[in-house]
């Protein structure tokens, strides 16, 4: 057999995930799989309890409130792909998820434990930055909102206790003429990002940038949020000249050589991808505004 | 510290049962517990396709799933597709019209990937069935052959047989 032996456990409701949390030491929460099975399958990870969460109906749903989409942990990445209401009202997400993995991958593959795996390089982990997104986290003693920007406490570590478990999370949805682009490299389709970046504009009647917000993933340790990016392009005409020149402040992401690329590397696609990512986000914001 | 489960799975339409370590894959339990040798274990771990098998109708990496979580669910693999006795189904035909297929590897994993693919998405490019396909490694046909293919069975199923 491929994984170490553990315990396991399949609780039907939240509680009872987080009172299984509470009386085993070294215990892991199994979400869709598709990175934790991997380790234990080679073994990297070793745990004496394996917490499945596949039978807790109650963490999987896809709500549209006023302005925000509430989304279950436990929501498979296929059933946010085929959401008509995400394709109308937040098509970033969309964007994005094409990108996860595989067809295969994300039929079983969840938003929450994409958060929690953390890999920087995670597309959807890049989009809950580039929306402001809130995680809930529900522990013993009830329910907590972490803003997504203060949720990585380190690299592919969430700001999260051992007895707490992430339950939803919350992207609030931009106004009808937002313009939205989400642009990656990789070296084969559905691999991890060199580098992605998410752009979402919002232009205002004379053609200028009311509203901006660009998130780097795949560069640095934890997923970037651009706010001197952001600051540069509010209240500025779009064109080119103001992507090349904002895109420029990617050369100062401070970013690690790995197995694959250099540094310097990295920094250069996030520039370019800025660019792209800007110039296509704006032009849909400009292109939705005049329809 | 082997703990074990009994599990009830529907393999290709048949209720079968079994008592199974928990830590046993879904590929595991098909290929040893079920002497379906059909899906086929690559890199284990995700990366290959190899494995693929539907899970209540949608693919899925067998060496990404305990076994014990299909308990209660219906699987089909690549034995399901035509019965023994039965001559092959449109898109194993084409596969074996195209040349699709070489040592053989892979293809159950890329069956099943476009049994759900094509049932899904009846209109398709040459494009769609690359990214459909891009979760699948083959190492021997170029992958050209089994685009054809699948387009064979796209337009077939449209009324334009190829």
């Amino acid at each position: 057999m491929k994984p170490p032996a553990f315990h396991y456990f399949d609780p039907t409701t939240v509680a009872e995930a987080i009172g299984l949390l509470q009386h085993n030491e070294n215990a892991k929460i199994l979400a869709g799989g598709q990175s934790l099975m991997p380790m234990l399958n080679m073994r990297f990870v070793q745990p004496d309890a394996l917490i499945d969460l596949n039978r807790i109906k109650d963490l999987s749903f896809i709500r549209r409130g006023t302005d925000t989409f509430e989304i279950g942990a436990m929501t498979r990445q296929r059933d946010i792909e085929f959401s008509p209401e995400i394709r109308a009202d937040c098509p970033i997400v969309i964007e994005a998820i094409e990108n996860v993995g595989h067809r295969q991958t994300r039929n079983r593959g969840t938003i929450g434990g994409s958060l929690c795996h953390l890999d920087p390089a995670a597309e959807l982990v890049t989009i809950a930055g580039v929306l402001d997104g809130t995680v809930e986290v529900t522990g013993p003693e009830g329910r907590r909102d972490i803003h997504f920007l203060a949720f990585p406490a380190g690299y592919m570590t969430p700001a999260i206790e051992m007895n707490e478990l992430v339950t939803g999370i919350r992207l609030p949805i931009w106004s009808k003429t937002h313009g939205y682009a989400f642009i990656e490299c990789a070296r084969r389709h559905g691999d991890f990002a060199l580098a992605s970046v998410a752009a979402l504009i919002e232009v205002d009647a004379e053609g200028r940038i009311a509203r901006a917000a660009v998130a780097v993933g795949g560069v640095a340790s934890v997923p970037l949020r651009m706010s001197e990016m952001e600051a540069g392009l509010v209240g500025q005409a779009a064109g080119d000249d103001l992507f090349k020149k904002v895109s420029r402040i990617c050369e100062t992401i401070e970013s690690a050589a790995d197995a694959h690329v250099p540094a310097g590397y990295r920094r250069h696609l996030a520039g370019v991808l800025s660019f792209r990512a800007l110039r296509l986000a704006s032009m849909r914001a400009q292109k939705r505004r005049a329809s | 510290m082997t703990v074990t489960r009994k599990i009830a799975v529907t393999v290709n339409g048949l209720r079968r049962e079994a008592e199974v370590p928990v830590r046993l894959t879904l590929a595991d339990l098909l290929r040893k517990k079920f002497e379906l040798t059909g899906t086929h274990l690559g890199c284990e771990h995700g990366v290959c396709g190899a494995c693929t098998v539907l899970f209540d109708g949608v693919s899925v990496r067998a060496c990404l799933m305990l076994a014990v979580q299909a308990d209660n669910h219906a699987i089909e693999t690549v034995e399901g597709l035509a019965a023994a006795d039965a001559p092959l189904n449109d898109l194993q035909q084409a596969f074996s019209d195209k040349h699709a297929l070489q040592c053989g590897f892979c293809t159950p994993g890329i069956l099943m990937t476009l049994t759900e693919f094509l049932r899904d998405n009846p209109v398709v490019s040459e494009e769609d069935i690359k990214i459909a396909i891009s979760g699948n490694i083959c190492r021997c046909t170029g992958y050209q052959p089994i685009v054809e293919a699948a387009m064979q069975v796209v337009k077939a199923r449209q009324g334009n047989p190829s």
